[in-house]
This record gives C-alpha cells, sequence and structure tokens, in this order.
C-alpha cells in the first residue's frame, strides 16, 4: 500500500489506464489512511466513490476539496460554525468538472472560517496541524487541503487563494500549489469570501499534477458571469531549460521582512535558473509595499458585503434574539463567526461606512490601478517575477494568533499578484530549518502553460524530496 | 482610530452583537490595523483611477430563457424556520 501512496496523481491514474491498479484499491487505500489522519485535515470522508468511465482521464484518482466548496447532499461549512451540518443542494461547478474527468470527492478539507487566515488556526473545526512538524501550522486558508496532500493522505486537492490562501500553504507544507489567473476557474458553488479575488486552484505533488488538474478546472461558465474561456489547453510541462527566459526578481519582495534561510533558498534556487539558461535581473514593484495595506481594505470590504447572507434565516445557525428580527440577525451572527470573521468584517464595514468610503476603500482600489500597472511594466521586460512565497517557514501554533497584523505579514508576498488577478505558482524550494520553503512563479494572465514549463524545468533541479511528511 | 462609540455604530451596520470585552479588543486591534493600512495614504493617486475588477467582461449577460431551478422543498431543506412555504422569521418590530 505504501507503494501506492507515493504515487503521483498523473503516475496513479496511468497505472490505472494500464490494468496494473483499479481506482477502488486506490480509493480505499487513501480513504484508509484519511480515516485514521492525526492532523485535522479532514471535515468530512466519503464512503465510496463511483466507478470511474473507462476513458475518463483523471481514472478515477480521487481528490480531496476544501470545505467552502458546495458539494450537494455534503457537509460544506466553509470551517465556520454558522454552517454546521449545512448541506447545500448544488455542486460547485469546479467540483463537478473534476468528478466528471474522473477525480471522485475523497473528503472535504478544513481551513481558516470563510477563507480568513493564514495558518488555519481561525476554523472552528479545530486547527490543522503541519505534517512536517505537528507542532507547527500548515498555512491557510486552505490549511487541510495542503496539509492532507504533503501527508499522502490525499493525492491531490483543490484549494481556493485569495490573498495567497493556496501559495503560502503549499510552501509551508512543500508541494505545488497555483493560484490561477483570475476568472480562468469558475467560482460557482464557492462559499464567496472576495468574489473580485477569489480563485480556485490545485493542490499537487508536482508540477504536472497541477498542470493536469488545472485542465479539468478552467473553462467558462454560464453560473459565474466573471468566467472567461481560457484561450488555450493547458499543456502537460515539458521544458527541461529555462533557455531564453527572463526573469525579475522584485526588490520590494525580496529582501527586507523575509527570514535569512528563507532567503538563501530562494537565491540558490535563482542560481540554479541561471545554470538552466535563464536570465535573472532585478527589477522594481514600487507599489508592492503597500499591496499588503489595499489588500486589506479591499478584501474586508468585500467580505463584510459576502458575509451579509449568514443571518439566521435561509440557511445556517440561527439563535433567537429578544422577539424582534434585528436582534436575532445580531445574535446569530455574534454566535456564528469566530473573532478574525468579526474583525474582518468590522473592518469591512468601518471601511465602506459613510464618511470613510474614499479614503479607504475608495483609495485602495486606485492602489490596486498602479500594482496591476506596476506588473504590466515588468511583464514588458520579464516573462516571470520571481519571489519567495512566504517570507517565513510554518511557525508555532499560537505564536501568531493574539496579533493579527503579524499574521497578515504572511501575505506580504502573495497578495500583490491576487490584487493583479494574475496566475501564479508555488513550489518546493528545499527546507529551511528542517521545514519547507516555497519559490513563487508569477506571469501576466493565461501564461499559466509558460509558468508550469517553468516550475517544470526548476522542480527538476531542485528534486526535492516530500516523502518524509508522507510518513 | 476607533473608539469605543465607533466600534459600536460599525457593529450595529455589521448587524454583530459584540460582548464588552469583545468591544475594548475590537477597538484596540482595530485600530491597530487601521494604523498599517493607513500606509496608503503615502501614495500620490491623484488622476488613478480604481479598480473594482481585473478583467475586462462585457457584456456577460446570459440569454434570458425559463429553466428549471430548485424546487421550493430544496430550498427550505436548510431553513431554520419554515413557515407557510416560506421562510419564517421574527417580526422586524
Amino acid at each position: 500500500m505504501d507503494d501506492l501512496i507515493a504515487l503521483s496523481g498523473a503516475q496513479a491514474a496511468q497505472r490505472i489506464r494500464e490494468g496494473a491498479l483499479s481506482a477502488a484499491e486506490l480509493f480505499e487505500a487513501y480513504r484508509a489512511r484519511a480515516a485514521s489522519d492525526e492532523l485535522n485535515a479532514y471535515t468530512w470522508l466519503a464512503e465510496g466513490a463511483p466507478v470511474p468511465a473507462s476513458d475518463a482521464p483523471l481514472a478515477g484518482v480521487p481528490i480531496a476539496v476544501k470545505d467552502l466548496f458546495c458539494t450537494a447532499g455534503v457537509p460544506s461549512q466553509a470551517g465556520s460554525r454558522i454552517l454546521e451540518g449545512y448541506c447545500p443542494p448544488y455542486t460547485a461547478t469546479v467540483v463537478r468538472s473534476l468528478a466528471e474527468a474522473g477525480a471522485p470527492l475523497l473528503g472535504k478539507t478544513n481551513q481558516d472560517e470563510f477563507a480568513m487566515g493564514s495558518s488555519n488556526e481561525n476554523s472552528a473545526y479545530g486547527p490543522v496541524l503541519n505534517p512536517w512538524d505537528r507542532t507547527r501550522v500548515p498555512g491557510g486558508s486552505s490549511g487541510g487541503s495542503a496539509a492532507a496532500v504533503a501527508a499522502g493522505i490525499a493525492p491531490w486537492a483543490i484549494g481556493t487563494d485569495t490573498g495567497g490562501s493556496i501559495r503560502q500553504p503549499a510552501a509551508l507544507c512543500g508541494i505545488v500549489g497555483l493560484k490561477p489567473t483570475y476568472g480562468s476557474v469558475s467560482r460557482y458553488g464557492m462559499i464567496a469570501f472576495a468574489s473580485s479575488l477569489d480563485q480556485a486552484g490545485p493542490f499537487t505533488r508536482d508540477v504536472t499534477d497541477a498542470a493536469l488538474l488545472l485542465r479539468h478546472m478552467v473553462g467558462q461558465d454560464p453560473r459565474d458571469s466573471t468566467s472567461l474561456s481560457f484561450p488555450e489547453e493547458i499543456e502537460l510541462p515539458r521544458a527541461e531549460d529555462l533557455r531564453g527566459i527572463r526573469l525579475g526578481v522584485p526588490a520590494e519582495l525580496s529582501g527586507e521582512g523575509i527570514e535569512p534561510g528563507v532567503l538563501e533558498r530562494f537565491r540558490a534556487t535563482l542560481e540554479q535558473a541561471r545554470g538552466l539558461g535563464a536570465e535573472v535581473e532585478e527589477c522594481h514593484l514600487p507599489h508592492a509595499p503597500h499591496a499588503l495595506a489595499a489588500y486589506y481594505l479591499i478584501a474586508p470590504a468585500e467580505c463584510s458585503s459576502n458575509l451579509a447572507r449568514f443571518d439566521g434565516v435561509r440557511y445556517g445557525k440561527r439563535v433567537d434574539g429578544e422577539g424582534d428580527l434585528l436582534s436575532m440577525y445580531e445574535r446569530t451572527r455574534a454566535a456564528g463567526f469566530g473573532p478574525e470573521v468579526k474583525r474582518r468584517i468590522m473592518l469591512g464595514t468601518y471601511a465602506l461606512s459613510s464618511g470613510y468610503y474614499d479614503a479607504y476603500y475608495g483609495r485602495a482600489q486606485r492602489v490596486r490601478t498602479k500594482i496591476a500597472e506596476d506588473f504590466r511594466a515588468v511583464f514588458g521586460r520579464f516573462d516571470f517575477v520571481v519571489t519567495p512565497t512566504s517570507p517565513g517557514v510554518a511557525f508555532e501554533l499560537g505564536s501568531k494568533t493574539e496579533d493579527p497584523l503579524a499574521m497578515y505579514l504572511n501575505d506580504f508576498c502573495t497578495v500583490p499578484m491576487s490584487l493583479a488577478g494574475i496566475p501564479a505558482i508555488s513550489i518546493p524550494n528545499g527546507l529551511s530549518e528542517g521545514l519547507p520553503t516555497g519559490f513563487q512563479i508569477a506571469g501576466p494572465a493565461f501564461s499559466e502553460n509558460r509558468i508550469l514549463d517553468t516550475a517544470h524545468a526548476l522542480e527538476r533541479v531542485l528534486a526535492f524530496d516530500g516523502s518524509r511528511a508522507r510518513s | 482610530m476607533i473608539d469605543r462609540d465607533q466600534v459600536l455604530h460599525v457593529a450595529r451596520l455589521a448587524r454583530l452583537e459584540l460582548s464588552g470585552e469583545e468591544v475594548e479588543r475590537m477597538s484596540e486591534t482595530l485600530s491597530k490595523v487601521l494604523g498599517y493600512v493607513e500606509k496608503i495614504e503615502e501614495l500620490d493617486l491623484e488622476g488613478v483611477p480604481p479598480t473594482s475588477h481585473v478583467v475586462d467582461v462585457v457584456g456577460a449577460l446570459r440569454a434570458d430563457e425559463p429553466r428549471p431551478s430548485l424546487s421550493r422543498e430544496a430550498a427550505l431543506a436548510s431553513a431554520p424556520e419554515v413557515l407557510d412555504g416560506g421562510f419564517g422569521v421574527p417580526s422586524p418590530g
């Protein structure tokens, strides 16, 4: 059985197609491991999976799905007490697309409540532990998906990224995480956090698996009017060198504030990129140091609007008030939301309130314009921007929960790409202090194929060994 | 900075009941976070248009055709209170 777990998703699919492995056997192997999960990565596990169609491209290799994707008849609680036991009447488009391609649901994964957090400690269902060191966080908000893939209790998974919630936990758990171009994957059925930023993407052990999943995730969906038709087929990456590739290293995101061990690993990989033929030069994103501030106005503003729907009327928890509607709303939301979600709702409501709108929300949206312009200017000279994914390695549970700002700084290197709506991948970049670090590659909108190729060439020479986390 | 009265005002707008302790803590942490996000005041943004949506989507309207939707039973299945085939709520007062 250990042999099965060592296979990547693509390798397992290949074995199934060759008849050397049955999809049911693989499902059972993962289900058994997931059932004895000690990391608290799952909030729900499937009993079984349908037999895949003989020509299904993903061949029945099951997938772990972040809890905030709606799945018909299956608890979809978004890590929140207010949705405890909620089973939606419909399934998110991306979950359905993957199931149709032959990746059935293995389980729902734990997450920060409504995807707000960088450590998975904001889940109403308890924190997730990092498989590399169980005293540390897996990152967030898609911490359960990242930990499950890293620990080999899922072959692959999906999550969502609003300001780094795929890339940062992927980095902290030593796996691959990709945030696609905004609009390329349907948001239908994703319980919304910040609608202008939320995007679904894959968590995988290697870059090839990320490409394979992404191929079956992209596409325009009539049910999401912000979704777009991806202009080309997602190809499996083949590149083995980086000749002719120009990598820009933004000075603003690769110096101050980055832990020395992480920076050392980052610089070592830049040397390896040069060795593969890439041109590596410093570049500038002058507004990037203000991205986090703009993000922590825009995302809470959108969250305060999106979360208005949780009012104890149509679904979820209700707490009775003093017999009137208003006190029912106020008590339901007081009991149903955790401290970080309340903080963001308050921050967003304040930023949108009369007299403050222009100074906060309006101004943050103008900063967003400047950040997108910065990237456009850099992509005139460079193919990609590369940075460390997270400023540090996985931190100890509880070490940042009392200081929201320290927690928010985890997103320093990932938020600028989110605001610009551009795609970015994090790949494992070796260890610092025995813990994984991530290397982020970001490109212009719809450059996923080229990003995957570049990541693939680097992955070959980095030869990261994640097997320790699966033991 | 955001004081106790402002916290209570915003909490009312957000339909959130806060305990006395939460009000104190919210005033402290929101002030800290606002102190940080006010960094954006440093920038000269004269004449810069706001971005509310990063990709250009034009006329993203579907055809207005009747199609099946959730049944009443399915739509009401998760409701905390069902009343006469609809969502039941306390009196708005």
